[in-house]
């Protein structure tokens, strides 16, 4: 039954951009995209209730990589295996001082939040990499580069991502380390105490997650062209990354994907309304006071509360 | 600044994220006294400081209270909600571009044998020692002081002496803001302002906490002179814009190997 | 009878407080071992330093022949020493079958093999009925013998038993004894901390008593509790352990 109906949402979503204008698309790409960064947060933060505030490093070293590696005459799609290898070269760094030295929740999202904007400001900083400017990508518009002229490809390439997040994520579910994650947000010791090796799962959570983080780091860079240190390492995107799988619904397999469906065409849709008065930010605030309201209300999210509505509906 | 921040942590073990971002309206509050009323900051800080209060105990009773209990996750996640929305709503009310408060005192500088030395700065300097030691005598010599600390040290002894522990807490929370709102006004002449600067004020704040220790006065002063120390020898050996690197990467050494600070209690 | 687990001399303080001192004593294959004393008489830390939790200062801990030293906690799990905490600690958001299985996944990974004996000794220890609710929300008693069924999911030689009669009514008592003697039965040593004397008397072959991180006394239940050092100890704390009706 839940395959049949997933089955059926996926073929609608491939059908999609043959009746979609050419905005709805770049939404749905940008829905898509941010759900896979979702779900890569998600591996870490809710299965494994390691909150990070610093995922945007990972997106920017994947995205800088790749990108510097291409003005080299690397070609991108091979440049982004190296990139989140690189990304995940530094997940693990950040885990293993985190989790060796035991810092749980505050601490290590300060850890994660320190690192984080080290990366930015030496990206800043660093004539090489492009400095205060950033870099630009030479637009060729030739698939072999990871540059499309048409959005579709990107619509696809992008739902593909959101799909194997996805499925990244449903297989640790049914895996030892995905039930031991889920033990292991609750309680630490009591895992320790069962024979548990937490610190190994915790690094593997931590290197896939932020592994899976740095290829949207190429995605980025190949779609937009331009990769700003502040935009693509800074807390911003950290919080864009996290506030998806939290709202909709932290440690479940569809959270993150709602939450992103939710937010982002409302992000998408007040940056338009209050842009053009120039209110910037105003799309913050939502986020600020949604992110306060499932606090207090809906700590789970808003997945599980519609699962529990949706099942009462139907008993 | 940094002792707000401690009080509001060591009573109630709640990370305030929007700590920051709570300062930076002290700031404009500061500004908008000053240009519309033409009350000079270094007076205002004290209204800046009630406001604050205010503020602080009505986010305090309305959203923290409800979560004093909650896992710590969501108490970080509630903070963060807040500080997007001050962040945000100072942005969409002020705009993005810096403001600075000017004050006469400002322009003063004294002549100190070889030194000059900026008045602004030492009146600010001045006025944070008179409220940190203020806040002292606060909390270890007056009743509802006490009461503050020992809320900290036993929640549930605490009401079992029959204490009101939502009213200590939320009178603990004001104060801390309130601290937080007079370091705004105190500092508006001195540093430009943004809304963006929230981030970097909450980073500083933690990062001073930390370094001092979690919950305690003494540290949070302590750990606020070693880290301007620090940054301004950064400043001077590295480039300016890498000072943040500076004390990002102390912060992370300290989180390592000290994280209950040099005086503090650690996190549970 | 060859010594499963060997405690030498252990000792451990925090800060001005010397919580083990000087500590020896053994538990051998299929034994019932019972560790007394008032409260604060360091029992706990010593599961902790024997489990892995902790470092001893000074001794050794020995299980199956082998030193434990620098071990973590899930290293001396897996040589077949279980623990349970004083104070339960299920995962709350988990069902309790789930809480089981992330015992038994220790040692059958494939999650469907774990749950098939998660769920065998849920219904050995009364738990099957229970199997799909969250640990959250079970009662006491549910949630000491979820503790024990946890500690049995690792399979282990050697199961530390934490006070896991506190709290509990006479006749949940009287059941979770029978389960203790049940799983001894099976050949896996216990060794428990207790207060509730009835059931430690009634169990225990041997009995190892604390006092301020030291051993005052060892022996047969009968002679523990006429033992005059125990009585005093004692006396500032519950009164007189007496021996089994």
């Amino acid at each position: 039954m839940k395959a049949l109906a997933a089955a059926g949402a996926v073929a609608v979503l491939l059908a999609l951009p043959l009746v979609l204008s050419g905005y709805a698309i770049t939404i749905f790409i940008l829905i898509f995209f941010y759900a896979y960064l979702a779900q890569a947060w998600n591996i870490l933060g809710g299965y494994a209730g390691q909150l990070s505030a610093g995922h945007a490093a990972f997106v920017g070293i994947g995205g800088y990589t790749s990108a510097l590696l291409f003005e080299r005459g690397v070609t991108p799609w091979l440049g982004m295996f190296v990139g989140a290898a690189l990304a995940a070269g530094l997940g693990a760094v950040i885990g293993y001082l985190g989790f060796r030295f035991g810092l749980r929740g505050f601490y290590f999202v300060l850890l994660t939040v320190a690192f984080a904007e080290i990366c930015r400001i030496l990206a800043s900083n660093v004539e090489a990499v492009g400095g205060a400017i950033g870099l630009y990508i030479t637009f060729t518009g030739d698939p072999r580069h990871f540059q499309f002229r048409d959005p579709r490809a990107y619509y696809y390439i992008a739902l593909a991502l959101m799909l194997l997040a996805t499925g990244v994520a449903a297989l640790l579910e049914r895996r030892r380390l995905g039930i031991y994650l889920t033990a292991i947000r609750e309680d630490e010791a009591a895992c320790e105490a069962l024979g548990v090796d937490t610190f190994k799962c915790k690094m593997l959570a931590m290197v896939v997650s932020s592994f899976l983080t740095g290829l949207a780091g190429t995605f980025y860079a190949f779609q937009n062209f331009s990769l700003q240190p502040g935009a693509v390492f800074g807390i911003p995107l950290s919080v864009e990354i996290l506030i998806r799988p939290i709202i909709g619904g932290a440690g479940t397999l569809l959270g993150p994907v709602l939450g992103s469906f939710i937010l982002t065409p409302l992000a998408e849709v007040s940056r338009q309304y209050f842009g053009q008065g120039g209110l910037h930010g105003a799309h913050l605030v939502v986020y600020g006071l949604l992110l306060v309201a499932v606090v207090l209300f809906l700590p789970q999210g808003a997945y599980p509360f519609l699962r529990r509505l949706l099942r009462r509906g139907a008993a | 600044m940094a002792v707000g921040l401690t009080l509001i942590f060591g009573v109630m073990r709640v990370v305030n994220f929007a700590h920051g971002d709570m300062m930076v309206w002290g700031m404009y509050l500061a500004f908008i006294l000053a240009t519309r009323a033409g009350v000079d900051p270094y007076l205002s800080f004290v209204v800046c400081a009630a406001a604050l209060f205010g503020l602080g105990v009505i986010v305090q009773r309305g959203l923290v209270d409800r979560i004093v209990e909650a896992p710590h996750e969501m108490q970080i996640l509630l903070m963060l909600g807040v500080a997007l929305v001050l962040e945000n709503l100072a942005l969409l009310v002020f705009g993005p571009e810096p403001a600075r408060v000017r004050s006469p005192l400002g322009q003063l500088t004294w002549e100190l044998g070889p030194l000059y030395v900026d008045v602004a700065r030492l009146v600010t300097f001045a006025v944070a020692i008179v409220l940190t030691l203020a806040l002292w005598l606060f909390l270890y010599r007056t009743e509802l002081g006490r009461l503050i600390r020992a809320s900290a040290d036993n929640h549930y002894g605490a009401l079992v002496i029959g204490a009101d522990v939502r009213r200590i807490y939320a009178t603990a929370f004001g104060i801390g803001a309130a601290c937080v709102g007079a370091a705004g006004a105190l500092v508006s002449p001195i540093l430009p302002f943004q809304p963006a600067t929230g981030l970097a004020l909450s980073v500083t704040s933690f990062n001073i906490v930390i370094i001092g220790g979690m919950g305690s006065l003494v540290g949070a002063f302590i750990g606020g002179l070693l880290v301007s120390v620090a940054e301004s020898l950064g400043a001077v050996f590295l480039r300016p814009s890498l000072k943040e690197l500076f004390s990002f990467s102390l912060l992370i050494v300290i989180l390592l190997f000290r994280p209950a600070g040099l005086f503090g209690k650690r996190l549970p | 009878m060859t010594a499963l687990l060997t405690v030498a001399k252990l000792s451990r303080r925090f800060g001005g407080v010397q919580a083990v001192k000087d500590l020896s004593f053994s538990v051998g294959e299929g034994e019932i071992v019972g560790l007394i004393g008032p409260n604060g008489a360091g029992k706990t830390t010593a599961f902790a330093l024997i489990s892995g939790f902790l470092a001893p200062d000074a001794g050794e801990v020995r299980f199956r022949g082998r030193v434990l030293r620098g071990l973590k906690p899930h290293q001396v799990n897996a040589l077949g020493l279980a623990r349970t905490f004083q104070i339960v600690r299920p995962f709350p958001r988990l069902s309790v079958v789930r809480n089981v299985m992330i015992a038994t996944l220790g040692r059958h990974p494939a999650p469907a093999e774990a749950e098939r004996r998660a769920r065998a000794i849920l219904d050995e220890l009364g738990l099957g009925a229970r199997a799909e609710t969250p640990a959250g929300s079970l009662t006491l008693a549910e949630r000491k013998r979820l503790e024990l069924a946890r500690a049995l999911g690792t399979e282990p030689v050697l199961l530390l038993l934490d006070e896991v009669m506190s709290g509990l009514n006479e006749a949940e008592t009287e059941r979770m004894v029978e389960l203790v003697r049940a799983i001894n039965r099976r050949g896996v040593a216990i060794l428990l901390i207790e207060h509730v004397m009835r059931a430690v008397m009634s169990l225990a072959q041997r009995i190892v008593v604390l006092n301020y991180g030291e051993r005052i006394a060892e022996g047969r239940p009968e002679a523990v509790a006429a033992d005059r050092r125990v009585i005093e100890a004692y006396l500032g704390d519950e009164g007189v352990p007496s021996a089994p009706a």
